[in-house]
């Protein structure tokens, strides 16, 4: 037996799940209050704008952006599986090819913001 | 002490004469304090002498009466009347092909659990006249938990994976090749890891968590796979990033 390439996509699945796990829950608490019209200034339209156009603020918002998408691609595959879908690489490859365009549309539109 | 009448349902099937397998009911006069196993015991000695079935020890520690019992996977001798209604159903442990009644095939899951070497394999070899290895309390404490599996495989009936990819090579006995990598006087890992890195070892596995929900022995196998592909993934990135740097 040769040993699988798996990790490659399990060790964005595992950091994605880490940062999802820690971040969902406090975008989706915020997101609630924003549609209670309770925004906190900190979290502005405008104050959110000045943090994407740092570095630091691209690479914070790039890494969970895109690590959630590699993480939701492997958890559909897996749920397919599960399913009894059986032709796996044909999924696999729409759902990683769905990630990598999101990963290279995240990239670009982070950096138009200035 | 109080009885109860207790009809048991078991499956009976003997794949040389029988097309299919049936379900036989037994009703038996229970004791409170009694386990399934005990039923069975009865019926055994007094109703029905063919029925066929394992067990030994009684005590939840030789693995062998591991049987669905109402659906789930449990062992006999662990699962207590007064837990279940007057009605219970006995299987034989699902995506293992039936031998005779509630006994199943276990020789894949032998095959699989040899497949990875569980046994030590030291770093070097060393004279008896060197002495005992030593070895620290928390040494010990790193793998401690996974050395209590029985191998009573109920963690394979209760794994979805296993029953859709057969493959697989399964939670106890990559819970066993992990035992025995966090073993500080084995250096045997990289002779597992061909096994147990490969698609069909701990990658099959989708993280469930079944196997740790039914273990009677609180091994967490489901823990056990996930800390094996973190380092499998690790290994990975060492071998495609960094080829120079030695194992």
């Amino acid at each position: 037996m040769s040993k699988s390439n798996k990790p490659i996509v399990w060790g964005l699945f595992a950091a994605g799940g880490m940062a999802t796990a820690l971040v969902t829950p406090v975008l989706t608490f915020l997101t609630l209050l924003t549609a209670l019209h309770f925004t906190p200034s900190l979290f502005t339209y405008e104050c959110l704008h000045t943090m994407a156009s740092y570095w630091i603020g691209k690479l914070i918002i790039f890494v969970f952006v895109t690590l959630s998408l590699w993480h939701s691609a492997h958890r559909m595959r897996i749920t397919a599986h599960d399913f009894g879908i059986r032709s796996d690489l044909l999924i696999a490859i729409i759902l990683y090819c769905v990630a990598a365009i999101g990963t290279i549309l995240t990239g670009f539109s982070l950096l138009s913001i200035h | 002490m109080s009885e109860r009448q207790i009809q048991i349902e078991v499956l009976r099937y003997n794949p040389e004469t029988d097309i299919e397998p049936t379900i036989q009911a037994y009703t038996v006069s229970c004791l409170n304090e009694w386990v399934v196993l005990d039923a069975l015991n009865y019926i055994k000695d007094n109703l029905d002498a063919t029925l066929s079935y394992r067990w030994s020890c009684h005590m939840a520690v030789c693995g062998s009466c591991g049987m669905m019992i109402n659906g789930e996977p449990k062992l006999a001798c662990k699962a207590f009347i007064h837990e279940y209604s007057d009605r219970i159903r006995v299987e034989p442990l699902v995506h293992f092909p039936i031998k005779r009644d509630l006994i199943t095939d276990i020789e894949d899951f032998i095959a699989k659990f040899a497949s990875v070497k569980p046994y030590l394999i030291p770093k070097e070899k060393r004279p008896i006249s060197d002495g005992e290895y030593q070895q620290k309390p928390e040494d010990l404490l790193k793998f401690k938990q996974y050395t209590l599996c029985i191998n009573c495989m109920l963690c394979y009936s209760a794994c979805p994976k296993y029953g859709l990819v057969p493959e697989f090579i399964g939670p106890a006995a990559i819970s066993i090749a992990h035992r025995y990598n966090q073993d500080s006087r084995d250096g045997g890992r990289h002779h597992r890891q061909e096994i147990i890195a490969s698609s069909e070892g701990v990658w099959e596995c989708s993280f469930v968590g079944a196997c740790s929900e039914v273990c009677p022995k609180h091994v967490d196998p489901a823990g056990a796979l996930q800390q094996v592909k973190l380092a499998s993934t690790i290994d990975w990135y060492r071998e495609h990033l960094m080829p120079w740097v030695k194992k």
